[in-house]
């Protein structure tokens, strides 16, 4: 191995282990302001794993969503409902067992998945070098990510603006458009 | 938060360049990381953290509710609106090509409305979800965390 690839695979464990730490955390973690800032935590990490792996795109998104807006949208709800999590009234076991078997599912899964950066699988042979070559020439945008998102994925980002859209519309419909305390004071004549 | 100074302080200088920056993303993003999807949330942010600093209602001033959710459907227009342009002009639905006499140029003014219009989206609904949460509570008190 390159020096640059064991270096690459020092942060990765690092960062792993950073992961594993804060999701043990957030399990044993009763206060839910606690949960909610390791969850920010957790979507940094994650990020920065994605920065290694060269997806900045996806690890900005990461950044901004994740570790930004849901932290303060989960503080809201908190501030809503409960700052402590309720003891649970039944056993853990069944849980325990339900996420053992899953989790050895995916791991018997990740066994007929491509080696860690194979030249050779279908994505890096047939899709990834098409939208290298047609990119440049068809739009002239230098990021692919961008043109592949925007243009010959055009349809998939409406949908995705649609369900953002409707986001909005499910939380006006479950919280009220203008809040109760603004509802009591000065609503009935504006709306 | 009357007496938070350095708060209130830090946070009016930090919202302006914070919004230059969600510009930046917004009509960088063919070239550089990003683009309408985080440019919208940084957008947001920038206003979040002054309702954080000032109180909602503060925020509602700047911004009205109403305001807001007409932008968050104006926005899924635009996008939709450029398809139907595209299909007016003799190509597909969202077929950027018909936008302009070179296909190149065509397609880049397609990917910089589309992302406008998602950039419009995503800040008007991020706006409109924290002020729906944030407006149902009564101002915390800072001993209350």
């Amino acid at each position: 191995m390159s020096p640059g690839l064991v270096g690459i695979a020092i942060i990765d464990i690092l960062l792993f282990t950073f992961l594993v730490v804060t999701a043990i955390a957030i399990l044993r973690l009763r206060n839910l302001f606690g949960v909610v800032m390791l969850a920010g935590v957790f979507s940094l990490l994650s990020a920065a794993l994605f920065v290694t792996l060269d997806a900045v795109d996806v690890a900005f998104t990461e950044a901004a969503v994740g570790a930004g807006i849901s932290t303060v949208l989960m503080l809201g709800t908190i501030a809503l409902t409960f700052r402590e999590e309720k003891k649970p009234s039944h056993s853990a076991l069944l849980p325990i067992l339900v996420c053992a078997v899953a989790g050895a599912a995916l791991i018997y899964g990740t066994r007929d998945m491509p080696a860690f950066g194979a030249p050779d699988t279908p994505v890096q042979t047939h899709v990834a070098p098409d939208y290298i070559a047609r990119t440049p020439v068809e739009t002239g945008v230098p990021n692919i990510v961008t043109a592949v998102l925007a243009s010959y994925r055009g349809y998939d980002t409406l949908g995705e603006t649609a369900v953002i859209f409707t986001a909005a519309i499910a939380v006006l419909l479950l919280l009220g458009a203008s809040g109760k305390r603004r509802e009591s004071k000065d609503s009935e004549g504006k709306e | 938060m009357e007496h938070h100074s350095i708060l209130r302080v830090i946070s009016k200088l930090l919202i302006p360049p914070i919004i230059l920056y969600a510009l930046y993303v917004q009509w960088h993003g063919d070239y550089g990381p990003g683009g309408g999807f985080q440019a919208g949330v940084v957008f947001a942010v920038a206003f979040i953290l002054y309702s954080l600093v000032y109180g909602v209602d503060a925020l509602t001033k700047i911004v009205p509710p109403r305001l807001l959710h007409a932008f968050a459907g104006i926005g899924v227009l635009i996008y939709a609106g450029t398809g139907i342009v595209t299909m007016l002009l003799g190509d597909a639905f969202l077929g950027y090509n018909a936008l302009a006499h070179d296909p190149v140029h065509a397609q880049e003014w397609g990917i910089i409305i589309v992302e406008f219009g998602v950039g419009v989206t995503v800040a008007s609904v991020m706006m409109t979800i924290f002020i729906a949460f944030a407006s149902h509570n009564p101002p915390l008190k800072d001993q209350d965390w």
